[in-house]
């Protein structure tokens, strides 16, 4: 049984703003489950008490004190951006809000 | 070609530093030897010889107004991987997303190298976003291994190893991941360092993986990549998992090691990296190198770490889960490319088709595979999971770590592989950062220094040599010992021994775009 | 529901005869820090689009967030205020999802290990009882841009053709604050959901952390409201109201709410569990994004900042630096003016309380000023049917007319004259004396000539003064009074005449 199906590929590549071809999602679905199966060797090692680790090297509380630094111009800003209209971000219909 | 180009970054600085030669000159001949093998290896994606050569004008002038050196590398050459933000270069990461993508700023990386006087060649080819270990992702086309044209550099930082490796420049800068300085460094006969996480500021590092990528230095020898190290190493206010500590003393270290003593030195075989899967001439070239350490001094003592046996699937979990976040900004709302705005598609569909369009194959799976991990009922046995290996892979370090000073492995389990060979395979493909990827995982410091070739292939095979975290300088002490005495017993240095590649030398088949521009498919995504 | 239909509402005290309402309240609230959460842009509101940006609020690739210092003190310090558990180690998280306005399209947010949780707040109610709102969390977060939608009706997001993003706001500095579930507030709910949100408003703003201004955003009411049968204990399904802009709005988004919930539960359908917009000129609530599937946020450690582990020394030095907040004056000012239960309501209903503790606070004796702000300008605020604070006088010019009836130079007549003066815009106390002419006259000279003058005019009765009938001086002092238009001291007046008059 595939760990993963083509239909959760889709699923994921939506989610993922991904407009996948049927192709890809032929090949992706295949290529996918080999990995997926691959890696969930993860869960065979025993780890009830093992605490999760994010960070590697364990810094804390690094912080930024209050203080106001320089900024780009608009025009830095704005400067890779496919479309701008009034010193904005042109960007098209939105559909609903989040 | 130029004598210039085959010495060090060390000696260059020398001269140029007591005015022997210029700058100027420096580059130059770095600029004409790319101009006369990089049409062979495709090292860059991008070169900026009017803004190199002004920048070694600058070292030049400033020292015949008598100012001190700005560094200990000022005037020297270097080819920076495209990963890196450049205000007067494009940033593209290999990607066709941000294909000609200006930057408005600098990347830390690359002001601390502007201040120090080296003076920057380009920007090198690379994986797309590193995810790979050829540089067959790139959208712009492969980079061929200087050693054998038929075959990779490595990866991602494939540009970065090549450009060194054919001369192209002493020094490089790459970024590792998994692996991606330390593998490309190994099958191009290169030294290549993976700095203690935090050790060199990521803030300008386009992101793979945050809680993995490093950048670090790529150079020929041991002391050049140790003299890099400083320079760009050190405390950065803009990035919070910087490390505010002072850069371990590693030229000091590189020195040291080069006298050629580890007498006291105990150095670990990692068990777990030998055996099965291994190219047998890799596997006689480490063992040499383990009998050359020994002879050095060094007390050899086999070590078992049992959590790396799941390093490389926790790798491909937490890896593509962080990648999956990183790469969402790739959207073509605010910068890059953007496709499908025909006035009718919203926002939602053309970010879809231009993240299709401006995407390949391997960073699409690896994002899906990331989506994947992360979703709600998914993460606790997947990324969750992988997390608490991790835990295991920092325990098992710190363990040996009680018992030796380094560790040490192959870096790769097989020297360079054949263009074409793993591109339709992963997870073939993903054993290459078998042996790197724990040191990643664990933060800690990690290098390849070149350990001859193998009897099997003639190819290079890279010694990885890993350090605690914040222990960087005990890799350097070593890897400078091991290189000192091979370079002695071999009578000259690996790099030395690259073929000439002005030489008239057929380039293999030709595989990726001339053009160093990706392909037209853009046009059918949005056709559909 | 399509539009056009009408909505069913269910009459409010049916409502409230066969329902309980549940609420949970999030509110969002932006920082007044100097800088961003998580970059050193300057937080301002107002400046040109694209101009308050660096790399990282612009989500630019590479870049990397720093946490700023005073938003973590703020929002300690909030969570202290609110009686909340600082936790000893929290740390934040990415939210991903797609959204034009977010540059990373992820949101670093604090997930399930939020710096502040499990507090209360305890609220006044206008019949002066007191409702306890239990806070679940209080966490960090960044703002996202601004998106001005074009080509549809006047910048409303359906039909417009595209839209224009401004990232100033990115990045600036959030705290949500979110309620446990209120139960148990019954009919008052729309009162207890409005009376939370002032009491959150009062106390931010005595913390000094924010502007907390509803109308520029800078504090944003999100407003869960479910219905139970009355009796029953199961939670009914819920709908979530935004665009919550007016404390006045939260009270009628509650209560529209439960009236159209509850006449939808009565048809025998179902809620329909969705984010519900309000609209503040109809007052009422329509339907926004209906989630096909619930949202997958794949939250994971932003593994681009640290943990932060705020200490016990820094917690308690921060709870040093709390500012006295609303309640615990109110109970201070209750035991140092010796009011009543009642009486305290009363100055805490008319809004009275912080004017008058102000009023005292500029030098005024509290007796005094309770007795001004209660009397004589709540009577003037009746008339005119606005609030105490927007009345038109401030508490130093209320402790200055105090001050001046002390010294002597205006009497309490006088005093309501140069009050009514301040009412009607002519400026300060001092000037409107100056021009209306209203200090008591205390010029020794003048009242001697006054009091000389009555007395010429009135031989008989100064006759009767001399002869010791000391009484008569009463008309004496009247007439100067009238002489003077009343502005004379009348003790100061009197005293002359008997010294005029001695024998
Ligand atoms: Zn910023």
């Amino acid at each position: 049984m595939p760990t993963i199906s083509r239909d959760e590929v889709a699923h994921l590549a939506r989610l993922a703003r991904l407009a996948v071809t049927e192709e890809e999602l032929d090949l992706f679905a295949g290529q996918l489950d080999v990995i997926l199966t691959s890696v969930a060797r993860v869960r065979q090692v025993a780890t009830e008490d093992i605490p999760p680790t994010s960070h590697a090297i364990g810094l804390e509380d690094v912080f930024r004190d209050d203080l106001p630094g320089p900024c780009l111009t608009q025009q830095q800003a704005l400067s890779g951006a496919y479309a701008t209209e009034d010193g904005r971000f042109r960007v098209p219909r939105i559909l609903d809000e989040s | 070609m130029s004598q210039l180009t085959r010495l060090s970054a060390a000696e260059l600085a020398e001269r140029i530093s007591r005015r022997e030669t210029s700058a100027v000159e420096v580059t130059q001949a770095h600029l004409d030897r790319i101009g006369a093998v990089d049409p062979v290896v495709r090292a860059f994606l991008h070169l900026d010889a009017e803004g190199a050569l002004a920048a070694a004008a600058a070292v030049d002038e400033g020292l015949q107004h008598g100012d001190p050196a700005a560094s200990p590398l000022a005037g020297v050459p270097l080819a920076l991987k495209d990963v890196f933000t450049t205000v007067d270069m494009p940033t593209t990461c290999g990607s066709r997303i941000l294909k000609g993508w200006r930057p408005p700023y600098d990347a830390t990386v690359t002001r601390k190298l502007r201040e120090a006087g080296v003076v920057i060649l380009g920007k090198t080819n690379m994986d797309e976003f590193a995810m790979g270990s050829s540089t067959e992702n790139s959208a712009y086309g492969v980079t061929r291994n200087p050693w054998d044209l038929d075959r990779v550099p490595g990866g991602s930082g494939g540009g970065s190893a090549t450009a060194v490796a054919a001369f192209e420049a002493p020094l490089a800068i790459g970024t590792d991941t998994g692996g991606s300085i330390r593998q490309p460094s190994s099958v191009t006969g290169t030294v290549g360092v993976k700095p203690t996480y935090g050790g060199v500021s990521r803030y300008g590092l386009v992101a793979f993986s945050s809680s993995l990528d490093q950048g670090g230095p790529v150079a020929r020898t041991v002391l050049d990549a140790a003299l890099l190290h400083e320079v760009i190493g050190g405390h950065d206010q803009l990035d919070s998992t910087s490390i505010d500590a002072p850069v371990p003393p590693v030229v000091a270290a590189a020195r040291a090691g080069a006298t050629g003593e580890l007498t006291g030195v105990r150095v670990g075989v990692v068990n777990q990296f030998r055996g099965e899967g291994y190219q047998p001439g890799v596997l006689r070239a480490f063992e040499i190198a383990v009998g050359r350490l020994r002879d050095l001094g060094a007390a050899i003592v086999e070590v078992s770490c049992p959590a790396f046996d799941y390093a490389l699937p926790a790798y491909y979990l937490i890896a593509p889960s962080e990648c999956s976040s990183n790469l969402a900004r790739f959207d073509g709302m605010r910068y890059g490319l953007r496709c499908g705005d025909d006035g009718t598609r919203t926002a939602e569909e053309v970010m879809s088709l231009t993240r299709e369009a401006g995407f390949g194959a391997e960073v699409k799976r690896r994002i899906i595979l990331g989506t994947y991990a992360l979703s709600a009922g998914y993460y606790d046995a997947y990324y969750g999971q992988a997390q608490k290996v991790r835990t295991l892979i920092i325990r098992d370090f710190a363990a040996a770590f009680e018992k030796v000073d380094v560790l040490i492995s192959p870096t790769t389990p097989t020297t360079a592989f054949r263009l074409g060979e793993r591109v339709d395979d992963p997870l073939a493909m993903y054993l290459s950062d078998l042996c790197t990827i724990p040191s990643n995982l664990a933060g800690n410091a990690a290098l390849s220094v070149p350990a001859g070739l193998a009897d099997d292939d003639g190819l290079p095979v890279g010694l990885q040599v890993m350090a605690p975290a914040l222990a960087d300088d005990r890799a350097y002490r070593v890897a400078a010992a091991y290189e000192a005495a091979r370079d002695a017993t071999d009578g000259d240095p690996l790099w030395s021994r690259v073929p000439d590649l002005t030489e008239d030398r057929s380039p293999g088949p030709s595989i990726g775009t001339e053009d160093r521009s990706p392909g037209p498919s853009i046009a059918e995504v949005v056709g559909r | 529901m399509t539009a056009g239909m009408t909505t069913e509402l269910m009459d409010y005290d049916e409502v409230v005869a066969r329902f309980d309402p549940v609420l949970g309240l999030e509110v969002h609230v932006e920082l007044s820090t100097a800088t961003k959460m998580f970059c050193s842009c300057p937080n301002v509101f107002g400046a040109p689009p694209n101009t308050r940006v660096c790399p990282t609020c612009l989500g630019l690739p590479g870049s990397l967030p720093v946490l700023n210092r005073a938003a973590v003190e703020s929002v300690i310090r909030i969570g202290l205020a609110l009686n909340c558990s600082i936790a000893p180690w929290c740390r934040f998280a990415r939210k991903n999802y797609f959204y034009p306005d977010m540059p990373k399209n992820f949101q670093i947010s604090q997930y399930d290990e939020p710096i502040a949780v499990h507090g209360s707040l305890e609220l006044q109610l206008g019949d002066g009882s007191t409702f306890t709102v239990g806070i679940e969390r209080a966490h960090m977060e960044e703002d996202t841009g601004k998106s001005l939608h074009i080509g549809g009706r006047t910048g409303r997001i359906h039909g417009a053709s595209y839209s224009l993003l401004d990232y100033n706001r990115a990045g600036v500095p959030l705290i949500e604050i979110v309620t446990k579930p209120i139960v148990g507030a019954g009919a008052r709910a729309p009162e207890v959901a409005r009376a939370y949100v002032t009491a959150l408003r009062d106390l931010l703003r005595a913390l000094g952390v924010s502007d907390v201004r509803m109308d520029q955003g800078s504090l944003r009411c999100d407003a869960n409201v479910s219905l139970m049968p009355r009796g029953s204990s199961v939670f009914g399904t819920r709908t979530e109201t935004k665009n919550v802009n007016s404390l006045r709005s939260v009270e009628r988004a509650v209560r529209y709410e439960m009236c159209r919930q509850a006449a939808v539960l009565a048809s025998g359908d179902e809620i329909v569990q969705e984010t519900r917009h309000f609209d503040e000129a109809s007052g009422t609530t329509s339907t926004g994004r209906r989630k096909e599937t619930s949202e997958d946020y794949r939250y994971f450690p932003e593994p681009d900042l640290v943990p932060i582990t705020p200490s016990d020394e820094w917690v308690e030095k921060l709870r040093t630096t709390l500012p006295e907040l609303p309640w615990q004056r109110q109970a201070r000012v209750q035991a140092e003016w010796d009011l009543s239960d009642l009486e305290l309501r009363d100055l805490v209903n008319a809004g009275a309380l912080d004017l008058i503790a102000a009023t005292v606070d500029a030098g005024a004796p509290p007796a005094e000023a309770r007795s001004w702000w209660v009397a004589y300008l709540t009577q003037q605020a009746n008339a005119r049917g606005v609030e105490l604070a927007e009345l038109g006088i401030n508490p130093h010019q209320v402790a200055r007319v105090i001050a001046l009836v002390g010294a002597g130079t205006l009497t309490n007549n006088l005093a309501r004259r140069v009050v009514d003066g301040i009412l009607a815009g002519e400026g300060e106390p001092d000037d409107i004396i100056a021009t209306r002419g209203l200090a008591v006259v205390s010029d020794e000279s003048a009242l001697a000539a006054a009091v000389e003058q009555a007395l010429a005019a009135q031989p008989d009765v100064a006759a009767k003064i001399r002869g010791g009938k000391v009484a008569a001086a009463g008309a004496i002092v009247g007439a100067v009074m009238k002489a003077t238009g009343g502005k004379a001291n009348a003790q100061r007046v009197r005293e002359l005449v008997l010294a005029r008059c001695a024998p």
